[in-house]
């Protein structure tokens, strides 16, 4: 039986269900995770995704790198400085000569209460538009 | 969600998870829950195999539930509100009705008898193609039953007409007082892991967190304190939903776009809408843990951390908040979201100065009263359901107890409209869509799971052996499926799954995006897009070359 470096419970990032899972980590790898018999919400069950799905964390094409696309249309490599100046520099540009209604933001089903609420402020407080929505409606 | 916030005052869940199995009646319609929501869907087969709950299937699919369905009504594909008028005017006709109820606890019944007064079941049996005995059966066991509850999800919001499939259901449940216990409600099931929580938190163009309306204006001077701005910068005026958003970038008004974690290139309706707005907005940026079709259109691509690399927290379809919590440190140079977008808040000059995910949630907590009493500490054992209003509450199983959010449920008068686009002779049939048990809406994420992929490889579309007959396509065969807005070829699944008439296809697979052919025709209220109606037509064909293995 492997000996895991780690456990971690949290939450499976499939479905509304929310089933509480265990991650059992190895060398930096997720390579078994069980269901959580202590709660309302799976006790112990969880379903295929829940339970298999997770290879995509260690994908090899995740993103790793910030990246700007040139004149030529091809993504280049940048780092955080540049793409994030970028990004502020070219959003209040827009703001600025087109009003904070010109700017849209998407929100995300799969990203955490935390990021969401971000991402609201960013639009209501910082832009100062209420164009911020996500892409699934139920 | 803009039906059940009309009706009771809140869009979420009534119910739990937990007491699903003290109903003594499940009605499920326009959720095929065993795929979607698969452990959940075990209590329901709990509910009605050791407590011998009677389960109603309202889904013209002949999906695995129906297995365990006491019930099974294979409604034509968008007429749902002519059978739950129907119902309704069973419930009145019949006099099932919970009187003391309706008179203490609701307003609004005169107004849905009258409306209800024509949708005799044997007009509904016209539309729906049920026979009225049925359909008669079905609201005495829901109203009779001591316990009913009825569970929905995208099968019943994806229409034009989704608010009010929401509002007719929900006055069943009014009508008959099956709300505010355990084992009754209004339960809509929710997709992807935190919508819930996206929509909680202020993602929706109307409502800061907490569902507090940017039109109001104390909600618009308590969030400028509680953010340190000014009030006039807070715009009173809602904004555009993503459908707008993308006639917006064609008519010129929206020259920006920020995404996180979203690929509405494959998940909105009509894609090639999406596709030629994007190639013309000013200047796209984007945060994903992937690329995919949407970044490849972006300008910045700005690489994330997944949910085993970051803490925080989700809110599950029965509103309980829990914790998430990193296992991993994230690949190369990505970076958490919040980090991401803490970056570019303080670039634009402000001051932003979060520690960590704890931090930001104790700031959103004191802003949003459904999370108020929440924190960190007290999540960690099994999370709290909201509201949870001050630190010494338990959290709320059960809404509506005693009284609904908005003082008294509104029962409201819907009327049967057509779906949008209806079938004729050269698109003769009504294609649906919807997700299956694998994989998990665009499948960036399952997708890269091998042996998700191996289970369920190839993009198909479910078509009934008679409809298969008579258009000579066997199982396996390659098919054109072709609306007014676009085609797609891919391989025929021949199954009784498919009702005569119907074509059932799923929206995972980049290669056939089934968004090609949908309608972005949207309800006028909750602008959901009509996903699951439209009009096609199908045609054996050769198996195209770039799709040969
Ligand atoms: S294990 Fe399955 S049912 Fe549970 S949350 Fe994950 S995807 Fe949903």
């Amino acid at each position: 039986m492997i000996q895991a470096d780690r456990v971690v419970t949290s939450t499976c990032p499939y479905c509304g269900v929310g089933c509480q899972v265990d991650l059992y980590v190895k060398q930096e790898m997720i390579y078994r995770v069980d269901g959580r018999f202590d709660n309302d919400v799976n006790r112990g069950a969880l379903c295929v995704k829940g339970r298999f799905g997770y290879d995509y964390v260690h994908a090899p094409d995740r993103l790793t790198t910030p990246l700007i696309k040139d004149g030529d249309g091809r993504f280049q490599p940048a780092g955080w400085a540049e793409a994030l100046d970028l990004v502020a520099d070219r959003l209040l540009a827009i703001r600025d000569q087109y009003g904070p209604d010109s700017i849209a933001i998407l929100t995300s089903a799969k990203c955490t209460n935390e990021e969401n609420y971000l991402l609201q402020k960013l639009a209501r407080a910082v832009i100062g538009t209420n164009n911020v929505d996500h892409c699934a409606r139920l | 969600m803009a039906g059940l916030a009309a009706t009771v005052g809140s869009g979420a869940m009534t119910n739990s998870i937990k007491d699903i199995v003290e109903a003594d009646v499940l009605l499920v319609t326009g959720s095929n829950t065993t795929e979607a929501h698969p452990v959940l869907s075990l209590q329901m087969k709990r509910a009605v195999r050791e407590r011998g709950a009677r389960l109603i299937l309202i889904d013209p699919r002949r999906i695995e539930l129906a297995d365990f369905a006491y019930l099974h009504l294979r409604q034509k594909p968008g007429t749902d509100v002519a059978l739950f008028n129907a119902m309704a005017h069973a419930i009145i006709a019949h006099d099932w009705v919970n009187e003391r109820f309706v008179r203490e606890c609701t307003e609004g019944f005169e107004a849905v008898k009258t409306a209800v007064a024509d949708w005799t079941p044997e007009r509904a049996a016209i539309v729906t193609g049920l026979p009225p005995s049925k359909i008669v059966a079905a609201a005495r066991m829901y109203a009779m039953a001591k316990n009913s509850a009825i569970f929905w999800a995208m099968g019943i919001t994806q229409y034009t007409t989704g608010t009010d499939n929401v509002k007719a259901l929900s006055n069943l449940a009014l009508l008959t007082g099956q709300i505010g216990r355990p084992g009754t409600g209004l339960n809509p099931l929710r997709g992807q892991n935190n919508v819930q929580g996206a929509c909680d938190l202020g993602g929706l163009v109307n409502v800061f967190p907490g569902y507090q309306k940017v039109a109001d204006e104390a909600a618009r001077r308590k969030f400028a304190a509680g953010w340190g701005v000014p009030y006039e910068s807070l715009s009173p005026v809602p904004g555009l939903t993503v459908t707008e958003m993308m006639n917006g970038v064609v008519d010129g008004r929206i020259k920006g776009m920020y995404i996180m974690g979203e690929n509405p290139m494959l998940s909105d309706p009509n894609l090639n809408h999406v596709r030629h707005a994007l190639s013309q907005i000013e200047f796209l940026a984007l945060q994903d843990i992937f690329m995919n079709e949407t970044a490849e259109m972006a300008h910045v691509i700005l690489p994330a951390a997944s949910f085993a690399e970051k803490s925080g927290t989700f809110t599950n379809t029965e509103r309980r908040v829990q914790l998430v919590r990193p296992v991993l440190s994230a690949p190369g140079e990505a970076r958490p979201d919040w980090q991401i977008i803490t970056e570019i808040a303080n670039r634009m000059g402000h001051d932003w100065s979060y520690d960590s995910p704890e931090d930001i949630f104790t700031e959103m907590a004191a802003l949003t009263p459904q999370y108020a009493g929440m924190s960190y500490e007290r999540l960690a054992p099994g999370g709290l359901q909201w509201p949870c209003p001050t630190p010494d509450h338990p959290g709320t199983p059960v809404l509506h107890v005693g009284q609904f959010a908005r003082g008294k449920g509104l029962l409201i008068p819907v009327d049967y409209k057509p779906p949008m686009e209806v079938t004729d002779g050269e698109y003769p049939f009504i294609l649906s869509t919807g997700r299956i048990l694998f994989h998990w809406h665009g499948g960036t994420m399952s997708r890269r799971s091998p042996g998700l992929e191996a289970i369920a490889p190839a993009a198909e579309v479910e078509i009934n052996p008679a409809d298969a007959a008579a258009y000579g396509i066997g199982d396996g065969d390659w098919v054109r499926v072709a609306s007014r807005r676009g085609q797609v070829v891919t391989e025929a699944k021949v199954t009784e799954r498919s009702p005569v008439g119907t074509v059932f296809m799923t929206f995972h697979y980049a290669e056939v995006a089934v968004n090609l052919l949908t309608i972005d025709a949207v309800d006028p209220t909750a602008k959901i897009p009509e996903y699951k109606v439209c009009a096609v037509k199908i045609e054996k064909v050769e198996q195209p070359e770039e799709l040969a293995v």
